[in-house]
């Protein structure tokens, strides 16, 4: 008996891992992309009604990479563009990619609605609140500006493993992770919602997902965005100012990369087509920011005419209007 | 005379003592209790209405009130399936060898100390060796047999130790008599020491199994994933010989990971969705709980020596 059933056991063991490979497309990396990249993968989940399935991780753009650069996944969420190291790595690995942009994610710099003192704020302020050599000096409002009253400043801003981290610090301070340490932070951005809505001398930074839930909580500040910006008044954040790129430097689009190899594999190539047909209409359904129609047209070209590798050469950009993006010939 | 005044006095401050530390101990058992309820109390008032039939049984959407917990509560039973195949056979020989076979040698004592101290080590380390161990060197992939590995090694020295303990309970006479009658050694332990053990075994297993389900560190570093909108395999199949093993290289979820992304995200009608879902794991340890106090008095009743 014992013995039948141990065959039984071993023999449909061999046999189920070889006839039911079913297709699977592995997508990890950021967390900032996951909403958009886990409302495509439903969508493409319903319409296969199955057939296909995708599964979605988070483990951050960096730890992404990593992954994928070994080839332990299909698909790329990536928040940032993919850096020189992880190029090199992938290049290695024989795998090229890829890279679609897909949302805009913006920065709100908020305070608390009871703050009657500011409506907006220069870039040049923000560094001097949160350039490295602020820690423990700059600690009232009016050592920012004069005209700003005599209290406590107390700051709100991404943990320090976040790409949002990653990105205001570049925007604002000109180097990636620069950052003064004596503030909250926190990886949930929910805390810093908290943190910023029960404090009247508070301000901090956060993904605008976060504030278009709990507008009732925080006030937005205006941004002018010094000599490099297309406007050179204060701009508030919205769907509007965003896609017409005078929201600067706080707005940065959202990429997934492809893998080349998985590419070949018709059910991804089928998904990377889902997903740039779809982007616009699902990313503003999760709160994000869609690209220009013309975007998606551009990915779509790209794609069928197999442009691969990276427009960015290793390195992040500020501030990028998303159509001089689509237009440069990738380095790889 | 005197002395009689002093015997009273202590007498009565001995007594006042006794009732400050009763209350004292009263007092801090309230603060718990109280603490244990409110939290039980606001995931009830916030989760509660979100409970459905529909929350059972759909999967994760990015419409908060369309999605479920499907994929996550079927992965987690599954890995905690996968965690009691895996730990009670290795977990309870390990406890009967240590306690019945093991000469008292230094490296008996060794190995001893070092299980007493495996159930101190940081989830996240036993991940970390996971990750290493089963995922690439032994190429089994963020899989449910993966998760169910990892989760049982971390519970394993709770395992050994409460059947170290159980089995240290029955009385040496039990033994001797058995031993008398002309039982073997192996007879002795299947027929008594594991019987009468079973009750204490059993317990200690379920409680291992509840810490397991809470889990969540040592499946973030394997790769447990956020998204998933499909079932494992079944486990059973048409075609001979009907059944599968496909369930355990399934990628999977579980509850405790589908809370942590809904409670992270910015809008509230997801954070009502982690506490329905947090409802639902509370449920699960407790009716596991529940089930270990049923089991351990059924053993009790049986055993008339």
């Amino acid at each position: 008996m014992f013995k039948s059933l141990t065959l039984i056991a071993c023999t449909s063991f061999f046999m189920n891992t070889i006839a039911f490979a079913q297709s699977t497309i592995k997508i990890d990396g950021s967390s900032t992309v996951f909403p958009v990249t886990e409302a495509v993968a439903e969508e493409f989940q319903n319409s296969k009604k199955g057939a296909i399935r995708v599964t979605v991780g988070i483990s951050g753009t960096g730890g992404g990479f990593k992954k994928f650069c070994r080839g332990e996944t299909d698909v790329q969420n990536a928040s940032r563009p993919i850096s020189k190291e992880e190029m090199e790595v992938c290049a290695k690995a024989g795998i090229q990619y890829y890279e679609l942009p897909v949302a805009y994610d913006a920065m709100v710099v908020a305070v608390n609605p009871k703050n009657t003192w500011v409506k907006d704020i220069t870039v040049e302020d923000l560094k001097k609140m949160w350039e490295p050599a602020a820690q423990g000096k700059i600690l009232k409002w009016n050592q920012v500006r004069a005209e700003w009253p005599d209290a406590p400043l107390n700051l709100f801003g991404a943990g320090s493993d976040s790409g949002t981290f990653d990105y205001f610090t570049e925007a604002v301070n000109g180097k990636s992770k620069a950052s003064r340490g004596d503030f909250t932070g926190s990886e949930d951005d929910n805390t810093l919602v908290l943190g910023i809505s029960n404090d009247k001398n508070a301000l901090g930074y956060l993904p605008y997902s976060y504030y278009s839930s709990n507008m009732k909580k925080m006030k937005a500040l205006g941004i002018i965005g010094g000599p490099e910006a297309p406007s050179k008044v204060a701009v508030l954040p919205s769907k509007a100012t965003v896609e017409n790129g005078t929201y600067f430097p706080l707005s940065r689009p959202l990429f997934i990369y492809v893998s080349s190899i998985s590419a070949a594999k018709p059910e991804v190539m089928e998904f990377t087509k889902f997903y740039i047909e779809k982007a616009g209409e699902l990313a503003s359904q999760v709160k994000y920011v869609a690209l220009p129609a013309k975007a998606y047209k551009m990915s779509l070209d790209n794609v069928a005419k197999k442009k691969m590798g990276t427009v960015f050469g290793g390195h992040n950009e500020v501030g990028l209007k998303i159509e001089d993006l689509l237009k440069r010939e990738a380095k790889h | 005379m005197e002395l009689k005044t002093n015997y009273k006095r202590q007498l009565l401050i001995n007594k006042i003592f006794d009732v400050f530390f009763k209350y004292l101990g009263l007092f801090f058992l309230i603060c718990a209790l109280i603490a244990l309820l409110a939290l039980i109390g606001n995931l009830v008032s916030e989760g509660f209405g979100r409970l459905s039939f529909q929350f059972l049984s759909s999967f994760p959407s990015r419409f908060a009130d369309k999605s479920g917990i499907l994929s996550a509560w079927v992965g987690s039973f599954a890995v905690m399936l996968m965690t009691a195949l895996f730990a009670i056979p290795l977990g309870v020989a390990s406890g009967v060898y240590l306690e019945e076979y093991a000469p008292k040698n230094k490296i008996t004592t060794f190995i001893e100390l070092n299980i007493t101290n495996l159930a101190g080590v940081p989830s996240i380390i036993f991940g970390l060796m996971a990750l290493g161990l089963f995922v690439y060197k032994m190429s089994l992939g963020q899989s449910i047999i993966t998760a169910g590995m990892t989760l049982g090694l971390l519970v394993l020295p709770v395992i050994i130790v409460t059947t170290r303990e159980a089995i240290k309970t029955i009385p040496v006479h039990i033994r001797e008599a058995s031993y008398a009658v002309g039982a073997t050694k192996l007879q002795t332990i299947r027929y008594h020491i594991l019987p009468y053990s079973a009750g204490g075994i059993i317990t200690g297993i379920i409680i291992a199994m509840s810490r397991a389900i809470g889990e969540t560190a040592p499946l973030i570093t394997i790769g447990a994933l956020t998204f998933i909108a499909f079932l494992p395999a079944s486990p059973f199949i048409s075609q001979a010989p009907f059944v599968s093993t496909q369930w355990m290289f399934d990628p999977f979820t579980v509850l405790p990971i589908q809370m942590f992304n809904w409670v992270s995200r910015p809008q509230e009608d997801f954070h009502t969705n982690a506490a329905a879902a947090g409802l639902i794991l509370i449920v699960f340890t407790l009716t596991l709980t529940a089930v270990a106090i049923i089991i351990r008095n059924y053993f009790r009743k049986r055993i008339k020596w």
